[in-house]
């Protein structure tokens, strides 16, 4: 009975480690990105909203249904929202790495400006 | 089908560590979001097939609530405004928390009180545990979450604000009494785990968590909110994660657990951008040493007011211009044109970067986000070590909109309530342009006293009109 529970601990504690390893090495400019995809990631307590209401049996109050329902949509929401929130902004910074050099013609105006 | 649901569940969160690990650079990240998406999509197929037994009874229901949470979130998703990023961030965070101790409410009544148990549940132990952690920990940051979202709307009036900041040490005293309430009601559920307890207890230990996240964002300032926005992300992770062992759900725990461990590392690094340890922002306030700092240092001098064309001529003749945006700039929606003016000045010859303090904006790395929807390249945004060499090789510098990150009180000053705190070296450039609205001081409360040296000047008004007028200038030039 308990080998599940310690076999569950284990995973606790390496997915942990998984985590930080992951982090370590974000820069800066995409903090807000990476909290906002792992505030996606914990849109995973939807499956415990299924599971809860997927598991009700015919005879459950009214209310547990309620409440089982109402967190299906809160977790819905936070699974949706986050992933599209962070493609949103994760979008802006693509193609401005790679695309877009300067202007070229950034030079003969130099001289000009250092004639006047 | 048991293992079918385990070995998806596998797949899905070697996705989310796939797609997270892309998160980490921007080239990989947009694929890296989806990769994680893809996951999460088939962690919700193999859920939905293994209730699929069961589950004939509430179909309705659970079509009906997928349905209505997308129908919800899609639109704010998509339209919301950068600026407003962050509070739609800690809105979704909080609806996550809220998913949380609506399960574990649901599972206590569901059981009667944990009197008894379904054949493939996990032992009691975590089951109890499980759940009254992750409903703790849920309602304390769905309830935290909408304090943070209302703030960061501020919906909250100014004066109510204030009142609510200057009672930091009534809401933390308070805190520490709930919390241990919380804990002892929980601690009693948890002993008649075997009997069962009534309904009310569990609604007594989610209300006193609820009113111990409002406390907790109630007296939090502006300038910390990222900060507390990354930890009740994190915290919404660990309760994801202790819902999961409850459930004996593994795609839950891995993936809650990832969130709990980045998140905090996350609220970590923000908090040492800031100088601040986490129990500091969480268990004190700015406030209250900063009345007396700033008193003392209101006859620092004379200010410089300077204008636009004389600004606009500065800049025209530089080699090199760096741009410090602060949240004066994203509150002004400035971010398109201060590009603008960026592409004029290089369209001169002048190289224009601009130095990115971590803290900048209202989440970690908020500035870069706007700054990017500006279309400004992705190099030419400079982290604080990378740029701090070059300001005293920089002709001028120009401050849109930030104060505390590039006051050299925190360097020099050790009677600064901000001491410590790693800053812009703007007051090394040659000469440095503030834009600013007046002289009130930043969200510390503190005097900058680099607005009083002889090569600073200030142009007062609304960010943007300035750089318009800037711009303007240029144009004239």
């Amino acid at each position: 009975m308990y080998d599940q529970l310690l076999a569950n601990l284990a995973i606790l504690v390496l997915a942990g480690f998984v985590g930080f390893a992951v982090i370590s090495k974000v820069p800066n400019t995409l903090h807000t990105p990476l909290m906002s995809g792992t505030n996606a990631i914990h849109g995973i307590v939807v499956l415990g909203a299924l599971i809860v209401l997927g598991e009700l049996p015919a005879d459950a109050h009214l209310g547990v249904r309620i409440i089982a329902f109402v967190a299906l949509i809160f977790g819905t929401l936070n699974v949706i929202g986050g992933f599209l929130v962070t493609d949103r902004m994760l979008g802006m910074f693509k193609g401005r790495s790679a695309g877009r050099k300067k202007p070229v013609e950034a030079a003969p105006n130099a001289e000009a400006g250092a004639d006047k | 089908m048991t293992y079918l649901v385990n070995s998806l569940y596998i797949v899905a969160f070697g996705l989310f560590i796939l797609g997270l690990s892309g998160l980490t650079g921007p080239k990989t990240a947009v694929r890296g979001n989806w990769i994680a998406a893809t996951g999460m999509g088939l962690a919700v197929i193999a859920t939905l097939i293994k209730v699929r037994d069961t589950a004939s009874i509430n179909w309705i229901l659970i079509v009906a609530g997928l349905v209505i949470g997308v129908v919800l979130g899609v639109p704010p998703a998509k339209k919301t405004k950068m600026t407003a990023m962050p509070q739609l961030v800690a809105l979704f965070n909080g609806v996550g928390g809220g998913t949380v101790a609506l399960i574990a409410w649901a599972e206590f009544i569901e059981t009667d009180g944990f009197a008894h148990f379904r054949p493939d549940q996990s032992p009691t132990v975590a089951l109890v545990i499980g759940s009254l952690f992750a409903a703790i920990i849920g309602s304390v940051s769905f309830w935290g979450s909408l304090v943070a979202f209302l703030k960061l709307q501020e919906s909250i009036p100014k004066n109510v604000e204030k009142r609510l900041v200057k009672s930091a040490k009534l809401f933390q005293a308070a805190n520490i009494v709930l919390l241990l309430a919380a804990i002892a009601a929980a601690v009693y559920i948890g002993l008649n785990a075997g009997e069962g307890t009534p309904v009310w207890t569990i609604v007594v230990v989610l209300v006193l968590a609820g009113i111990m996240g409002l406390f907790l964002v109630f007296p939090i300032g502006g300038a910390d909110m990222p900060v507390v926005i990354s930890l009740l992300n994190a915290m919404t992770g660990l309760s994801a994660a202790a819902a999961g062992l409850a459930l004996n759900n593994t795609a839950m725990i891995v993936a809650g657990m990832i969130v709990g461990a980045s998140g905090s590392i996350l609220t970590n690094l923000m908090a040492v951008a800031m100088n601040r340890s986490i129990p500091a922002i969480v268990f004190g306030s700015f406030g209250a040493g900063s009345d007396a700092a700033a008193a003392a240092s209101t006859d620092q001098g004379t200010v410089k007011a300077t204008s636009a064309a004389d600004a606009a001529i500065q800049m025209a003749y530089a080699n090199q211009v760096i741009v410090v945006p602060g949240y004066g700039l994203a509150v002004a929606q400035a971010q398109h044109t201060v590009k603008e003016m960026a592409d004029l000045l290089e369209s001169k010859g002048v190289e224009v970067k601009y130095a990115i303090h971590p803290v900048a904006g209202r989440m970690p790395g908020h500035m870069n986000v706007l700054l990017a929807e500006a279309d400004v390249e992705y190099d030419a945004m400079k982290e604080m070590d990378d740029i701090n060499g070059e300001f005293p090789r920089t002709d001028v510098t120009i401050v849109i909109g930030a104060n505390d990150v590039t006051n050299p009180a925190a360097r020099n000053d050790p009677s600064s309530p901000i001491h410590g705190m790693p800053i812009l070296n703007v007051d090394e450039s040659r000469s440095v342009i503030v834009l600013k609205r007046s002289m009130n001081s930043g969200y510390a409360g503190i005097e900058n006293p680099l607005f009083f040296l002889n090569h600073t000047s200030m142009l007062f008004g609304d960010a943007k009109k300035s750089v318009g007028e800037v711009i303007q200038e240029l144009k004239a030039l």
